[in-house]
Order: structure tokens, then C-alpha cells, then sequence
């Protein structure tokens, strides 16, 4: 006996008695059921695309002759392996499908646990390179979203406008309140001061970092709400109001 | 005035039970209060630490009803007393007897670690934003909660090849010292084992001081580490300028115990 108190019984995981159950479930759920909303889209490869309105799940458009897929997949691994790699959708994935632990104090089903020192999570560390990439992506659709603004007829503003705004807005909080942006601006320094411009920086980004796992989950739901929407305008299901 | 059952773990590193005392509430009681009681009235060889009874000394943790908790900041209004309140040793460390652990482990870490390494003639004078961040380190009270919880040491055991978010906190208050010239990153990626932590925020969540050790500690750490051995990009810039690496050590500059 290593002198480790003995604190559960066979099969027993935990002496909380909180739902702890209930964080990890409902990140399964509304995972996977993005997961197949977003493989539902890249594969239909339809109705994304309604007047100066592109769904943000084939932004860039890329016409490629040799790609015989879907153009989708040509852009989705930027924003996957951006979000597969963040920092805060790993505690909730590891925590959710892992069980790496499910939540604090709570027992493990694996008994051999390698963490991130080995593949494949070992490749959570390229996650600043999906970053760079997202950055691109990420100006591609703020230009999507300024080119919603210009109709065949002139300026007009159109519901669908102001969701693509507000989806690139959402995107755009957490593209920028990344830790590995907040690393790169000015966390990597030492002496704050020596560079006030980096420190300002950091410090904006470190503000809006507090609330990175909020614009995790915002900026998802902000990416399929506004294909919902495209494609419901695109298919006649519903008619964009034009506000101006 | 209600009466609240308490299971509290009896027993030493051989083996032990809980077993069942009445408390009687009283208003604003905290659990130490409660397992003061027990050993005022019926079991005055219950061993627990405490010392300040004002979450500073970080002597008295536990678990409470399955979460690792300060004993001395956690209220009795903040439980379902309609149920048996359970109090258990810290789950990671070896019992000594009852609520008494044996937390010498992390001690014998902190060891591991190279200390503050100032250069030589240093100039102590230091500007405020240079030492925000690791001023949030130093509340750290080593009530050692962060280590109970982290599954690596707590599920795994993983004492040999991993130093705990506490010490991963200690890491960055010496790593991002505006006056340290100390590089600790080869540690902290081999013997520090930092790849095990998969930053699933327990420690952060446990935390009484609410030091954001994900976050600002160990997050920061797992950047400077990827700075140094996952970074082609880096790694190309360093060679094509010249940039050398820093010492592995401290760089002859009087070491001093922070």
C-alpha cells in the first residue's frame, strides 16, 4: 500500500455530489452535433450562397478543377485544427471524450495516460500555426462580410448583412483572444517595459482572454447560425428583410 | 440550531473507514468549526491541520463531499446538510492519520527547480508592469489543493515525471522575472514533464487563492516550451541571426532562494 487513502468504492468515480456529469455531456452533444452539421454542409455543396451573402463554411471560395470534392474541405481544416488545437476547447474535449478527467476529483476509466507528450496530442502544439492561418481566414470573411454590404442594385443593408457582421465580429473576439497571439504579442517578454506597444497589446489581449471559452462557444454557434440562414434565404425557406 | 451528521475519515496509511459523528450547526460555521467539534466532544484524537482558520496558511485542506476544498473557507451553508456532510484526507498524498497528509513529495520538488538567478551587479529597480504577473504567483499559500487535484498526480501518480501546477506556477514567476537569467525550459519539458498537463483547469478551479494557473502560469510556460523545440519558424530565425539560446542554466550571476 503506497499510504493513499482509499476513498471510493468498486465503480465508484466520485464522492461529489454536484452534476458533474451534466459539463461534459452537453459538450458531447453539442460537439458531435456540430461536428455533423458542419460534414452535412461541407458535403451537400449547395445553397451556401444567396446575392452577395457566402456562407462562412466555404469562405475563401477556392475553384480548383483538380479538387473533386466539395470546396468546403478545402478551407475547413484551417478553423478544425484551429479549434481542435485551442487551448480551451482541449480542457473540454479531454474532459467530454477523453474522461482525462471528466471533471475535477472525478476518477478516470484509462489507467495509461501519456498527456500531450506523444502523437497525436503532441501535435496541440502546432496550434499557432492554425492561428496564422485562421488570421487569413478570418480577413477573407470580414471581407465577405463587407462585400454583403454591395448588391447588384447599390448599398443596401440586409438582415443577412448584419449576420455576417456579427459572425466575422464573433470570430474575429476569438481569433484574437487566443493564448498563443497573447504568447506571441507580448507574453513571450520578460521586461514588459521595454516594449510598451507589445505590453498594451498583451494587456487588450489578456482582457479578452478572460472570456475565450465564451467566445468559443459564441463564435461556433455564430458560424452555423449564419449558414443557417444563408441557406434558408438560398433555398426560399425564408425571405432576407432589407433594413436600408 | 440543527444537527448535521459528518462521516470524517479515521485511519493512517495501513487503512481506515469513515465514521459517523453529529455537529451541531451553527450559524456561519465553517467546516474546520464543525471537525473542532467532533474533536471536543467525541473524538479528541482526530488528527487534522489548521493553523490561521482564514484561508492564508493553507494547512487544513481536504475533501469535502468529494471536492478538494480549504476546510477553514468552506461553510456549512454551502453543502446539503440534509445529507451526511463527508470529510476525507487529501486523495494525492499518503495518509498519516486521519485528515493528515504527508506532503513532504512536493518539497523535495521545489528542490528540483534552479532558484532566482539574477546577473551580476544586478540593478534591483524594477517597473511595475514587469512584475504584475509574477506579483499573482506570489499569492500562492501552498495549501497544495492544486496538487490533490491534478489527475496526472492524482489518478496517475505520476511523481517522478511531473512537478505539479504548483510548481508549475513557481516555474513562471521565475521564468517571466524581468531579473532572472535562468533558463528552466529544458526541466520543464523533460524532468518537469509539462507535456503531461492537458490544461484541463482543475488546479485553476480549486485554487482558493484564485491564481489563474492555467492561464497565466501554465499556458505561458507551454508557449515558451513551443517557442523552444516546436517552432521551425523560430528555430529558422534563431539560426539565420545568430540567436543563440539561452543558458541552460543560471548565467553565473549569484544564485538567490526566492
Amino acid at each position: 500500500m503506497n499510504g493513499k487513502p482509499e476513498t471510493l468504492a468498486v465503480g465508484q468515480l466520485t464522492e461529489r455530489k454536484d452534476a458533474w456529469w451534466l459539463e461534459p455531456l452537453l459538450t458531447v452533444v453539442v460537439l458531435v452535433s456540430f461536428g455533423i452539421y458542419a460534414l452535412y454542409v461541407a458535403l451537400v455543396n449547395r445553397n451556401y450562397e444567396w446575392g452577395p451573402y457566402l456562407s462562412p463554411f466555404y469562405s475563401p471560395y477556392i475553384q480548383a478543377s483538380w479538387w473533386p470534392f466539395s470546396p468546403a474541405f478545402l478551407v475547413l481544416w484551417v478553423p478544425l485544427g484551429f479549434r481542435a488545437t485551442c487551448y480551451y476547447y482541449r480542457k473540454a474535449y479531454y474532459r467530454a471524450f477523453f474522461w482525462d478527467p471528466p471533471a475535477c476529483a472525478v476518477s478516470e476509466l484509462r489507467k495509461s495516460y501519456s498527456g500531450e507528450r506523444k502523437f497525436p496530442f503532441v501535435l496541440n502544439n502546432l496550434h499557432r500555426f492554425f492561428w496564422y492561418l485562421s488570421v487569413i481566414v478570418v480577413a477573407f470573411l470580414a471581407y465577405d462580410a463587407i462585400k454583403a454590404f454591395f448588391w447588384q442594385d447599390g448599398f443596401h443593408v440586409g438582415v443577412g448583412t448584419l449576420v455576417m457582421v456579427a459572425n466575422v465580429v464573433l470570430l474575429g473576439y476569438y481569433t484574437f483572444s487566443c493564448h498563443a497571439f497573447r504568447h506571441l504579442a507580448g507574453g513571450c517578454m520578460d521586461c514588459m517595459s521595454q516594449n510598451k506597444t507589445r505590453y498594451g497589446l498583451w494587456k487588450w489581449i489578456s482582457h479578452q482572454n478572460e472570456r475565450h471559452a465564451l467566445w468559443a462557444w459564441v463564435s461556433m454557434f455564430g458560424v452555423a447560425l449564419t449558414d443557417v440562414y444563408i441557406r434558408l434565404v438560398a433555398t426560399g425557406h425564408l425571405t432576407d428583410l432589407r433594413i436600408f | 440550531m440543527s444537527t448535521v451528521q459528518f462521516k470524517v475519515f479515521r485511519g493512517d496509511k495501513s487503512g481506515g473507514a469513515l465514521q459517523e459523528y453529529p455537529v451541531e450547526a451553527q450559524e456561519g460555521m465553517v467546516v474546520l468549526d464543525a471537525i473542532h467539534q467532533i474533536q471536543a466532544k467525541h473524538a479528541p484524537d482526530l488528527a487534522c491541520r489548521w493553523n490561521c482558520k482564514a484561508g492564508k496558511c493553507g494547512s487544513c485542506g481536504a475533501e469535502v463531499n468529494g471536492k478538494p476544498k480549504l476546510m477553514c473557507m468552506t461553510r456549512l451553508d454551502e453543502l446539503d446538510i440534509s445529507q451526511p456532510v463527508t470529510v476525507r484526507p487529501m486523495r494525492t498524498f499518503p495518509v498519516i492519520r486521519d485528515l493528515a497528509t504527508d506532503v513532504s513529495w512536493n518539497y523535495e520538488v521545489n528542490k528540483r527547480i534552479t532558484p532566482f538567478s539574477p546577473p551580476p551587479n544586478t540593478d534591483w529597480r524594477m517597473q511595475q508592469e514587469d512584475v504584475d504577473r509574477v506579483q499573482e504567483f506570489r499569492k500562492c499559500i501552498e495549501c497544495f489543493l492544486c496538487q490533490n487535484v491534478c489527475h496526472v498526480l492524482r489518478e496517475h501518480d505520476e511523481k517522478t515525471g511531473f512537478i505539479g501546477p504548483r510548481f508549475l506556477v513557481r516555474v513562471a514567476s521565475l521564468e517571466m522575472h524581468p531579473l532572472d537569467t535562468a533558463n528552466r525550459l529544458p526541466m520543464l519539458k523533460d524532468a518537469g514533464g509539462i507535456g503531461y498537463c492537458n490544461i484541463t483547469k482543475c488546479c485553476t478551479e480549486v485554487c482558493p487563492e484564485e491564481i489563474h494557473i492555467t492561464d497565466n502560469a501554465i499556458i505561458p510556460l507551454k508557449e515558451r516550451v513551443v517557442d523552444e523545440y516546436y517552432d521551425p519558424i523560430l528555430a529558422f530565425f534563431r539560426r539565420l541571426f545568430g540567436t543563440k539560446k539561452r543558458p541552460v542554466s543560471g548565467a553565473g550571476g549569484q544564485a538567490a532562494d526566492d
